[in-house]
């Protein structure tokens, strides 16, 4: 880790030297040549760590309340931008009118058949016809957004999570023709005027980018749970798929589960008890 | 070379006049749209890619179809060619210049564009389509100046463009492969994911390519005193017409197999296209006015009274270059995303700013090839005269 | 004739060329402005590097940062003098602005006279902004 922190420092400050003039370099090799230690990149102790992380979704303990808090709370949380609030007309002038379909959402709610478009049966047991399915991203083992990137500002990370670097994203929007479960959003706007309380403990995005559920990557950091597990009274769980002692494999080999569109191959990580 | 372009008709400079004036208003709504974002194009979550990607496509094709000039030139000997291969080579320049700017136009956030190099990603198709395209670019800008060069000195070109031109070839068929590869790799889209997407590409770009060079071909006779010669149009006449009718067998291949299996996630696309789903139904009359004008084009280029009339060639390659457009640029994006992979059926249709940011894109495109066409025709009328 | 054109062209070119030069000689110049430490900062005085090291290179340092965050999952940064540093411009105590309260002051100030704009602020949030 220390070695390859170094190694990515020293590549970056020689990627920018190229255009800044070699002087940042020079500086830097100083200071580390009489500095006692090498700078450390590490994780926090207190982590959360998996081999893959997945989520299991209980479907019968989802209610209209419940989906509806952890719409909330993720969307909140992730200053997700809300386009039917009216914009603070003081602090943003000159918005511009939404555009209807350019909204974006991280975790909602879908009809069975939209949300499991090949499970669709003529005679499908009526308690499902009303039922709120959660969807959101699938953090899939092999993620067609991923592949088509052209800038590997979607990755997956060592831990299964598929994730974005929203510094990187050129907005060419290819992940969104890619992903088989219209996970993904696109900013085709500032969202701050769309932000109703900012919390400072996460990022906005800009214009031009794509963005996705993160599986609460920043709060796995913390050791905390996601956000969706904390708000959805046990429906949502989430833990290691590849360890046989955790709680979310006990659930998947006492319960039967679907995934969605398992046929294409991608391997998603979230699992539904139907 | 290059001075041969700023000396010209009053007509010509009106011409040139005119392109500028759209391209300034193009880049007057670009603007706006890179300060405010694509919250002024009609795409949606939905429907991510619009206008721009789909014109994007089909001139990826128009620029391909130069090959159908070049390989009987340069691979058989077709002399009849030999005025018109370089026609063929700046058209190819000038639409793949529209195709890269209806990339940029596209882009969320245009200034980390570079980052596709600086992050090269061999598992994303978008990479081997930008080496491609510039390739393609670069091969038919330096073959096409330097055999122009030659022509006007009245030497044989140097040796090292004859190797450049047979790269050209399979760079030609690259460039629209690689663009089919974009689509036809994903796995949720059951309209693109077709292994025939890429032939099927290749088919309208060669009737669509050589199409818009007949065209071109009245026009550069009628404005200069340069002949293309009625035999090369011709000939060029029956490639659209086999391509044409390629790329209409290869549609009726899709339909049936989508149709005759029956697998919705296939099936609702086309039956969107072209009767429409749940109600929606904005493509279907332009999915039909497409199929009508391949298909009568198509009788028209196969019967030789109607392909030997010196006034209906003209309107018959319009109707296959107007056809293949809608069928490949409109068709393609709008069948790709509706439905959507949740089987929810939101329609797209570009707005006016976007529409007038792409005909910025076109004004740009013609004008490139205004100039490279004046250099050219100028140099033959010199040496013929 | 082509003589005097060329001649005035390069003159145009050379002045056009310089103009940053020229325009800060009859502009009014300001001298730079000192960041200001206030707060947390100033009481610590111990930061990722030495203070003339940080003017020089906190924007690769930031660079190495965000990638280790977002693409290895690592936030925790101990630097060659020892201190820990939780790798985030805004988020919590240990952050840039969790020690460096005031953004004006201390980003904007240099920044501004600098006529850099970097987008950090386009997404990052300065908690003290959104109260």
């Amino acid at each position: 880790m220390m070695i390859k922190s170094r190694r990515s420092f020293l590549k970056v400050a020689g990627i920018a030297a190229i255009g800044m003039g070699a002087a940042p370099v020079m500086n830097l090799a100083a200071s580390e040549s009489h500095g006692s230690a090498l700078p450390k990149m590490e994780k926090n102790e207190e982590a959360l760590h998996a081999k893959r992380w997945g989520m299991l979704i209980d479907t019968s303990k989802l209610t209209d309340e419940v989906v509806e808090a952890i719409k909330d709370a993720c969307h909140k949380s992730h200053n997700v931008p809300d386009f039917t609030i009216e914009p603070d007309a003081e602090k943003y002038s000159g918005v511009r009118p939404v555009r209807e379909g350019q909204e974006i959402k991280w975790i909602w709610d879908e009809h069975f058949h939209n949300a499991f478009p090949d499970k669709e049966d003529e005679f499908l047991a009526e308690k499902f016809h009303d039922l709120p399915f959660l969807v959101t991203c699938n953090h899939c083992k092999n993620p067609p957004c991923v592949q088509a990137c052209p800038t590997q500002a979607t990755f997956k990370r060592e831990d299964g999570i598929v994730i974005m670097d929203y510094h990187r994203c050129i907005g060419c929007r290819f992940c969104m023709a890619a992903c088989p479960y219209g996970s993904r959003n696109f900013n085709f706007r500032d969202p701050r005027p769309f932000i109703e309380e900012t919390d400072p403990d996460f990022p906005t995005r800009t214009k031009g980018v794509v963005e996705k559920c993160n599986l609460c990557a920043e709060r796995l950091a913390k050791g905390e749970q996601p956000h969706c597990v904390e708000a959805s009274e046990g429906a949502i769980v989430v833990g290691d798929l590849e360890d046989p002692e955790s709680e979310i494999r006990h659930l998947l080999a006492e319960h039967y589960t679907i995934r969605r569109k398992q046929s294409l191959g991608t391997e998603p990580s979230v699992y539904y008890i139907v | 070379m290059l001075e041969i372009a700023i000396q010209g008709s009053k007509k010509y400079w009106l011409w040139i006049g005119l392109l500028l004036a759209v391209m300034g208003v193009g880049a007057i709504a670009y603007v706006d749209q890179f300060l405010n974002g694509l919250v002024i194009t009609g795409m949606s979550r939905d429907v991510s890619w619009g206008f721009y990607i789909a014109n994007f496509t089909f001139l990826v094709g128009v620029a391909a179809g130069g090959v159908m000039v070049v390989i009987p030139f340069y691979l058989h000997d077709y002399e009849r060619f030999h005025r018109i291969t370089i026609l063929g080579e700046f058209l190819a320049v000038a639409c793949l210049i529209m195709c890269l700017l209806f990339i940029v136009v596209d882009l969320g956030q245009p200034i980390r564009m570079l980052n596709v190099l600086l992050y090269p990603t061999p598992h994303s198709m978008l990479f081997y389509d930008m080496i491609v395209l510039n390739g393609y670019l670069f091969l038919n800008i330096v073959v096409g100046w330097k055999v122009l060069e030659a022509e006007r000195n009245q030497i044989e070109p140097v040796w090292w463009t004859k190797p450049l031109v047979y790269i050209s070839i399979p760079f030609a068929i690259g460039i629209h492969t690689v663009t089919a590869y974009l689509y036809c790799g994903l796995p949720g889209r059951g309209f693109w994911l077709t292994a025939i997407l890429a032939p099927r590409f290749l088919a309208s770009a060669f009737a669509a390519g050589p199409a818009f060079l007949i065209i071109l071909c009245y026009i550069i006779k009628k404005f200069t005193k340069f002949d293309p010669g009625w035999e090369a149009m011709q000939t060029l006449a029956k490639i659209v017409c086999y391509a044409i009718i390629a790329n209409l067998f290869f549609f009726a291949c899709e339909v049936f197999v989508v149709y005759y299996s029956g697998i919705p996630g296939h099936l609702s696309h086309t039956k969107y296209l072209l009767f429409g789903l749940h109600g929606h139904n904005m493509m279907v009359p332009w999915m039909w006015s497409a199929l009508i004008l391949m298909g009568v084009g198509a009788i028209f280029l196969l019967i030789p009274k109607l392909r030997n009339n010196h006034v209906l060639l003209p309107v018959t390659c319009a109707m296959i270059f107007f056809g293949a457009w809608i069928d490949k640029a409109l068709g393609m994006i709008a069948g790709g995303f509706v439905p959507s992979p949740l089987h929810h059926v939101n329609e797209y249709a570009p707005t006016l700013q976007e529409g007038i940011i792409a005909l910025g894109v076109y004004g740009a495109g013609f004008f490139v090839l205004t100039i490279l066409y004046k250099l050219a025709t100028t140099v033959k009328e010199e040496v013929r005269g | 004739m082509s003589k005097n054109m060329i001649m005035a062209g390069l003159v145009v070119f050379v002045l056009a060329v310089l103009s940053p030069f020229w325009l800060n000689l009859i502009t009014s110049t300001q001298a730079a402005p000192e960041p200001e430490l206030l707060g947390k900062a100033a009481k610590v005085k111990k930061c990722v590097l030495d203070k003339y090291e940080m003017r020089a290179e906190h924007m690769y340092l930031l660079d190495v940062w965000r990638d280790s965050v977002v693409r290895d999952a690592a936030r925790k940064y101990t630097g060659t003098n020892g201190e820990t540093f939780n790798m985030s411009l805004s988020t919590g105590e240990n952050s840039c602005l969790g020690c460096h309260e005031d953004k004006a002051k201390f980003c904007d100030s240099c920044h501004d006279y600098a006529s850099v704009s970097p987008y950090c602020w386009e997404c990052h949030t300065n908690p003290k902004e959104i109260e």
